[in-house]
């Protein structure tokens, strides 16, 4: 079944960021800034915080906006990078307009989440899930 | 061992304020033999900081530090800041976590020295590759640390991975307990960060991260960072998330080791309606965590309040809190009044100030007044138990300093007393403030020989509560005095790595071992508690030599008289104890 990350419940976020820390370690680093995940305090913390992931759009802008069809959209809804031909311009990084994708400035090519579940493992709070879309 | 790891931790950033410059150290000599967080910092604070020197003059430095564990462990989540303090004129460190320890890693740095004073306000955003020296006119003399935050996010990018550490009136004018408001709920409270910034014209330091470091042994690392992972979340830590450290009102309260009005009592008739069962049912709004804690212990409270000028016209605020600023401007002050004691705690906020500090201050100025030791031409104000409203003035009043009095009251509660009497009533050792525990002799011996003078040094007002608890005896004062050397000295490894003390329960010499080799270190549990030690008597030793001496120090002869649930504190007992720890020290420092 296809997948995609949902977010439960923004109001039950602490700001731990253990999910951005998940999502840079599925990939071997330690870090914030290679996460697909975000968690960001636009109004200061007494707002509360605010989850930034791809929701897996059924028609993405992002994969539309991509001159060089590098984002193939996936089955189900979402996107799949294909880094190869991806020149790193930045379109899909306008035409989101969730501010889910950014470039990645060590690599110049998009963060895109794939779906995997692993940022909600570590999240202690529930605020997070992998679902199916259906 | 594999040294990518530890030389991406090594990079110490030297910031010059004067000469507006910067440059990048690789300091794997320090950080491979103390580790980092308390063990560099010390170091640093040698290499930095001359004997002598003026704690408020360009030849302090600001260092900061994190370490090999920082935040890519839960809970490895705090900054240690290392200074002379112009409170008591030692070396000081004071720890604080929300976004500060994640930006300065992964920022790219272990630690940062900050040296020398800038001419004019200036503030400094710094970045993995950059700093910058931002002009802070616009910013000097915002008296609410809260708004330059405020501020702050707004013009200086990196959303989401930033923290902002910044003053508010308190440090600038260089009250001797002002603190560093970081992020907008946490602190480096104690021991006058704030005022040391304020001396070097330093208003804001903002630091972006950016980079990211493989991780040396993945397969390693996950199953050790899993295993601790579930042990945060055990219940050894739920009372920290719950209630958070109010809890600890009722509890002390009910075997009276709450302090009371100026420590004259353990017991507060009003602790009900401060207690964190009723802050949590009336006015808890959120709860934060710093990174990679999934604990969240911040407490905010919202308060609503009608304007004064405009019917059915609110603002509400939002204000984090936790046992000891409860403690210092509510139990000690005598206030028992919700609304009242989160007015206090907002003001102490904007301005700046350390609660704890303060709040010890206050309680002192209010019953010299009491006891017409001093009167209202000093104080300018009727400082009455419980009278929140005037509180919130003469909090006011400390930070701008309207007569000679409050001038004093802003150098600490020491040379207020020293000037104006009452030395008796006047709760400091060593000159700085105790946090908020009338639990029995030890934590009183800890509070006098503990290298920063905080419960947090050794946690022997736990040790005092164990005691009780069970009914036992006190231990022989020769005894004490090494129980509390021996966690003191555990506790710089925890502080070298570096580990929230509420943590302290889950990171274990074995496992912090394996969190560390899968990092590449090559550690075992006995050098590691070797290092502990180290640390502990390299930092006792920089004490003696700035002049420190235990059994000199002034007891103030409140905790003699107050009963404890130990019973009275012997001054022999704690004589003896400080004769004890001299002995020792001396001779192995
Ligand atoms: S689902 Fe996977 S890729 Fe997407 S944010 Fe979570 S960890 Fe990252
Ligand atoms: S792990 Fe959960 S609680 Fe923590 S920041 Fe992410 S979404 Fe929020
Ligand atoms: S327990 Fe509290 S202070 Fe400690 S790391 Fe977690 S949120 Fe921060």
């Amino acid at each position: 079944m296809v997948k995609r990350l949902a977010i439960l419940d923004a109001n039950r976020c602490v700001g731990c960021q253990l999910c951005m820390l998940a999502c840079s370690e599925r990939l071997g680093y330690a870090g914030l800034t290679k996460s697909a995940i975000r968690i960001v305090t636009p109004g200061g913390v007494e707002r509360g915080f605010t989850v930034i992931v791809c929701r897996a759009c059924r028609d993405p802008p992002c994969a539309r906006a991509c001159p060089e069809a590098a984002l193939k959209v996936r089955q189900g809804g979402g996107i799949l990078l294909d880094p190869s031909k991806c020149i790193g311009c930045g379109h899909c990084v306008e035409a989101c307009d969730i501010g889910a994708i950014r470039l990645d400035p060590e690599t110049n090519k998009p963060i895109t989440c794939i779906y995997c579940g692993y940022c909600a493992e570590f999240c202690p709070h529930g605020v997070i899930a992998l679902e199916e879309v259906g | 061992m594999g040294r990518d790891w530890i030389r991406t931790l090594s990079r110490v950033l030297y910031i010059d304020l004067a000469k507006k410059s910067y440059w990048v150290e690789n300091r794997e000599d320090l950080f491979e033999e103390w580790l980092g967080g308390i063990g560099v910092a010390v170091k640093l604070y040698e290499e930095e900081v001359p004997r002598g020197a003026d704690p408020l003059g360009p030849e302090n430095a600001i260092i900061f530090s994190v370490g090999p564990l920082t935040t890519i462990y839960p809970m490895a989540s705090k900054t240690i800041a290392a200074f002379k303090s112009p409170l008591n004129n030692y070396f000081a460190e004071s720890h604080a976590g929300g976004r500060s320890a994640s930006a300065i890693r992964f920022a790219g740095y272990g630690a940062i020295v900050i040296r020398n004073a800038s001419e004019r306000p200036v503030y400094l955003i710094i970045e993995p590759e950059r700093v910058r020296f931002r002009d802070a006119g616009a910013l000097w003399g915002v008296r609410s640390a809260e708004t330059v935050g405020r501020i702050l996010r707004e013009v200086t990018g990196g959303a989401g991975v930033r923290s902002i550490l910044r003053i508010g009136g308190a440090g600038e004018r260089l009250v001797r307990y002002a603190s560093v408001m970081v992020e907008t709920f946490r602190h480096f409270g104690r021991m006058g960060l704030g005022a040391v910034f304020g001396s070097k014209k330093l208003k804001a330091v903002v630091i972006i991260a950016g980079k990211n470091f493989r991780i040396p042994k993945l397969k390693e690392y996950r199953e050790i960072h899993r295993e601790i992972y579930e042990l945060t979340r055990g219940p050894g830590t739920k009372k920290y998330h719950d209630l958070g450290t109010a809890a600890n009102i009722i509890s002390l309260n009910v075997i009276g080791a709450l302090p009371t009005r100026n420590f004259s009592s353990g017991r507060f008739e009003g602790a009900e309606e401060i207690s964190g069962e009723k802050l949590a049912e009336t006015m808890l709004a959120r709860r934060v965590a710093c990174v990679a804690c999934p604990v969240a212990c911040i407490h905010l409270a919202a308060i609503r309040e009608e304007y004064e000028d405009e019917k059915f016209l609110y603002k509400t605020e939002f204000i984090s809190y936790d046992y000891e600023p409860i403690y210092a401007l509510g139990s000690n002050l005598g206030i028992s009044d919700r609304f009242g004691l989160f007015k206090m705690l907002k003001a102490v906020e904007d301005w700046g100030l350390d609660a704890i500090s303060t709040g010890v201050a206050l309680a002192w100025a209010t019953e010299a007044l009491e006891r017409g030791i001093i009167s209202e031409n000093e104080t300018l104000l009727h400082l009455r138990w419980g009278d929140w409203k005037t509180y919130v003035e003469a909090i006011k009043n400390i930070v701008t300093q309207p007569n000679e009095f409050y001038q004093a009251l802003a150098l600490g509660v020491e040379e207020a007393a020293k000037k104006y009497g009452g030395e008796e009533f006047a709760l400091a050792f060593n000159r700085v403030e105790p946090a908020g525990y009338v639990t029995g002799p030890l934590y009183f011996i800890s509070l006098a020989v503990g290298s920063r003078h905080s419960h947090l040094d050794s946690g022997a007002y736990s040790m005092d509560q164990k005691l009780f608890s069970k009914g036992e005896k006190l231990p022989a004062p020769e005894e004490a005095v090494e129980k509390i050397a021996e966690e003191e000295a555990w506790r710089q490894v925890l502080n070298s790595l570096v580990i929230c003390l509420f943590a302290r329960a889950i990171y274990t010499p074995d496992n912090i071992c394996n969190a560390l080799n899968a990092l590449d270190y090559d550690f075992t549990q006995d050098a590691l508690r070797e290092l502990g030690w180290k640390i502990y008597l390299e930092k006792q030793r920089i004490k003696r030599e700035e002049g420190f001496r235990p059994t000199e120090l002034r007891l103030p002869e409140r905790i003699f008289q107050t009963p404890t649930p130990l019973g009275k504190i012997s001054k022999e007992y704690i004589q003896r104890a400080l004769e004890t720890f001299e002995k020792i020290i001396g001779n192995s420092t």
